[in-house]
């Protein structure tokens, strides 16, 4: 076969569609794994209750604009209220279990998650609940009406990724919150209320998976098992980003995001999700610390 | 608290404390004080509780026996960032700056506190910059970055953006070169003139002797000895004893 | 064990083991099915012990194990005629063993919270091939089978009725129990606990601590496999529910609720665990996790070393 043959069979139009969708995807699920990565890092908590974060950021978001129809105001209130409840959960739960095995905080964010998830169930019911588009809109791209709504979204999370990451080389408290992670002890020592730091850390996490419920919840419904399938890629996202690596994790998102939505143009999207597995497999055995992380000396 | 209401009670006096790491007692029973203004050191071998004391007054480990009071007012129990904030500074083995923090950065952990001024700020960082000029002129480089002299003082300007009452400085010299080590001397006495007491462990006994009012001897986990160290020298038969020097 | 303790220790397993015999001729049909059960689980969350409770791994794969047992058994029995209870434990040891394998590789390489993650991931994956493999898994809606008859060929074969199945369940977990018992008796079982206590400082005292690994996620492996088995026989199905993450969850959950490294445990826990279920569902209706859930928090920050964590030294010696 010629260049030019090859070149024809291949789906350019679709590749460039797929590539749009893996960005938007992408930004998802960097703005998910952010807030993982950030409250790992900061107290070695591994939280399986983030992806019931990012579901009750998407239902309240569907309350809010049932009552108000207004996208912007939900965004803020899911926000706002996620974030309290995480530093809630953080206070109750995992401050008694500060300096025990680290098993028990899985534990206890585990049974956070059973909890969460089932309470969803029963306020809300299994069955979807849509959240309006702010706007709607398409414009053609090739063969496809585009909606606008998807490049918001991949904008606003890379906003929100970008504000998080000045307030945290620029701010007082990004300072705190950068020398409580990389040495808890000496911070104190410096009078940063360590405890609180926490805390904040935390409830920001918590706030950024709100976040990206609602701004995801116009693509896909909102369900009370739609967090399941985000935080086993938000975990895989950590782990081949390096963990703890903010970097690394906005990294492997997009990264794990572009190949999955380049796969489901030959495969169904569910056999497509095997291939985060295949790279976790793949960074685990060649490059544990990381694929996006530079190998230690 | 008020740390100036009594003014007769020492400013910091650790009494019959017991200390555990685990299921290994370190610390058993050990006295001290530190007057305010004082220079004192604290001597003995690796491994005797030199370093657990400190982090016990410091609040970063807990006693299973006995008090800590500063300025007469019990601290065992207070978290180390409650007492930061009292004015216990804190210099450890090893340093321990933000290595990923810059020179500023690092400084500004200790700056940004409650109720400090803006002007208030900016004289702590001129008086720093003016005691160490290197770190002026590394303000921006991350701390990982600087040589070990370099961290040291660092580490000491940091404690000093507290604006402490008193220091405690765990081996300052420990793997410094002789220029450095006389540098270190110098800060001691700058840190005096300012009034901030300074609880010296160490393993440079001239240094030690030279730069301290009162000397604490400590061996497994209790102090031995103690004199002004007018009256030790560095030959004399208690050191030998203690230090093995 | 001293002599007392061991008297002790032997009256009050016999009496358990009696009323586990008699169980399924007091009992209504209903809390027959749920003794038998509590078993199947408890023999599961035994499996789950040796890891998390005497090598101190923390495994979030038991459900592939379990699963792929049970989808094991179930190949046995729909492709081999006339369907043989022998052949379905070997199928379903030899898919748990497979599975095992894979983790126990991986075992070696990570530690804590990496070995908990990537084993949980696992089970998604095998969740995954389960699910959408439809020709040959049956997909979402799995397999469905008949139940082979207690046979030893050549010497008698009849079905397996109620009261039968119970036994033999029952008498493969106590099997199960006593030779697991053994095994964390035995020197091979103190390292394993060594390894819980300090890695560093065993390996440093010489032991070759991936070799202890890998038989031990083997061991774990092959007895959560074996449950899968049972659970294939009394519910004559197989399905990708099972294989789902949210099984190891659960197996944790009756570690902890039971005590780890106690090896009995686990079995207290689950009862206590279907039990506390049964009990909410009453009121809650679907909605039991939610009470349930809170209470299992509340045990992990206050109760952490289980129901019979008390106990964990006497059990042990």
């Amino acid at each position: 076969m010629g260049i030019e043959q090859i070149l024809a069979a291949i789906p350019w139009e679709t590749i460039i569609i797929q590539t749009v969708n893996g960005i938007v995807t992408g930004m998802i699920l960097a703005l998910i794994a952010s807030g993982l990565t950030l409250i790992f890092g900061i107290m070695d908590v591994v939280n399986f209750a983030h992806g019931e974060l990012f579901m009750l950021g998407a239902y309240i978001g569907v309350v809010v604009m049932a009552t108000s129809g207004n996208f912007w105001l939900a965004l803020i209130i899911a926000t706002l209220v996620v974030a309290l409840l995480g530093a809630a959960l953080q206070i109750t739960t995992l401050r008694p279990l500060l300096g025990r095995d680290p098993l028990t905080t899985i534990l206890a964010t585990f049974g956070i998650s059973l909890v969460l998830q089932n309470y969803a169930l029963w306020q809300f019911g299994p069955v979807a609940r849509k959240i309006q588009e702010p706007f709607t809109g398409y414009f053609t791209l090739f063969y496809l009406e585009y909606p606008w709504y998807r490049l918001l979204i991949a904008a606003l999370s890379a906003a929100i990724i970008g504000a998080f990451w000045l307030f945290l080389k620029y701010g007082k408290y990004g300072i705190w919150i950068r020398a409580t992670t990389q040495d808890r002890v000496m911070a104190q020592a410096m009078g940063i209320p360590v405890p609180w730091v926490h805390t904040g850390a935390f409830a920001i996490g918590a706030g950024m998976a709100a976040a990206s419920g609602v701004l995801f919840g116009p693509l896909v419904a909102a369900m009370p098992a739609m967090g399941v399938d985000w935080i086993l890629k938000a975990f895989i996202v950590v782990v081949v980003g390096g963990m703890g690596s903010l970097g690394g994790s906005i990294a492997a998102s997009i990264f794990i995001s572009l190949l999955e939505a380049y796969a489901s143009i030959w495969v169904s999207p569910a056999q497509a999700g095997i291939v985060s597995f295949v790279v976790l497999i793949l960074t685990l055995l060649f490059r544990p610390t990381g694929l996006f992380v530079p190998t230690p000396k | 608290m008020n740390p100036d209401a009594t003014p007769m009670q020492p400013l910091i006096a650790v009494e019959d404390v017991h200390t555990y790491y685990g299921k290994s007692h370190i610390l058993h029973g050990v006295s001290l004080h530190v007057e305010r203004g004082e220079v004192v050191g604290l001597l003995g071998r690796n491994g005797v509780g030199k370093s657990t004391t400190l982090k016990t007054i410091m609040g970063l480990v807990r006693p299973s026996r006995g008090k800590v009071l500063f300025a007469g007012n019990p601290i065992s129990g207070l978290p180390a960032h409650k007492l930061a904030r009292l004015g216990i500074g804190y210099v450890p083995e090893d340093r321990r700056i933000f290595r990923l923090l810059t020179v500023m950065e690092n400084l500004r952990t200790g700056l940004d506190r409650h109720g400090v001024t803006e002007a208030r700020k900016q004289e702590l960082l001129d008086k720093a910059f003016a005691y160490f000029p290197v770190l002026a002129e590394r303000r921006n480089q991350a701390g990982g970055t600087l040589s070990g002299g370099e961290q040291q003082m660092l580490a000491i300007a940091r404690a000093m953006m507290l604006e402490p009452k008193i220091i405690l400085l765990d081996e300052p010299t420990e793997g410094l070169m002789p220029r450095m080590v006389s540098q270190i001397r110098q800060i001691i006495d700058v840190l005096q003139r300012e009034g901030v007491a300074i609880l010296l462990v160490e393993q440079n006994v001239p240094l030690t002797l030279e730069a301290s009012e009162r000397i604490y001897i400590m061996e497994k986990g209790v102090v031995r000895h103690h004199a002004a160290s007018s009256d030790l020298q560095v030959n004399d038969a208690v050191i030998h004893q203690y230090l093995g020097v | 064990m001293s002599k007392r303790s061991a008297t002790v220790y032997w009256t009050g397993f016999s009496i358990i083991l009696a009323l586990l015999i008699v169980a399924p001729l007091v009992l209504p049909e209903f809390w027959r099915r749920f003794v038998t059960e509590i078993l199947i689980w408890g023999l599961l969350a035994m499996s789950s012990d040796i890891l998390i409770g005497y090598t101190g791994m923390v495994s979030f794969g038991h459900s592939a194990f379990f699963g792929l047992g049970m989808y094991g058994a179930a190949a046995a029995l729909l492709m081999v005629r006339p369907p043989n209870l022998w052949l379905a434990i070997v199928y379903g040891l030899i898919g748990s063993a497979a599975v095992g394998l894979f983790v126990a590789y991986f075992s070696t390489r990570l530690r804590d919270i990496y070995f908990a993650i990537t084993t949980l991931i696992f089970s998604q994956i095998f969740y995954v091939i389960i699910f959408t493999w439809t020709e040959v898994t049956g997909g979402e809606n799995g397999l469905s089978f008949r139940r082979p008859p207690l046979a030893v060929p050549g010497l008698f074969s009849v079905p397996f009725s109620p009261e039968t199945l119970h036994w033999f369940v029952l008498a493969v977990v106590t099997a199960s129990y006593l030779i697991l018992r053994r095994i964390t008796q035995s020197p091979f079982g103190m390292v394993l606990q060594s390894i819980r206590e300090n890695e560093a400082r065993t390996r440093a005292i010489g032991y070759a601590v991936e070799r202890y690994k890998i038989v031990a996620v083997m061991l774990s492996a092959l007895f959560a496999g074996l449950a899968g088995v049972l659970y294939a026989l009394q519910n004559r199905f197989a399905a990708p529910d099972f294989v789902y993450f949210l099984v190891s969850g659960e197996t944790v959950i009756f570690n902890v609720m039971g005590g780890i490294g106690t090896l009995v445990g686990p079995i207290v826990g689950a009862g206590f665990f279907l039990l506390l279920r049964e009990a909410f569902s009453r009121f809650f209706t679907e909605y039991y996790l939610i009470p349930v859930g809170v209470i299992f928090i509340a045990m992990v920050i206050f109760l952490p070393q289980g129901l019979l964590g008390f106990m964990r030294r006497w059990l042990n010696q």
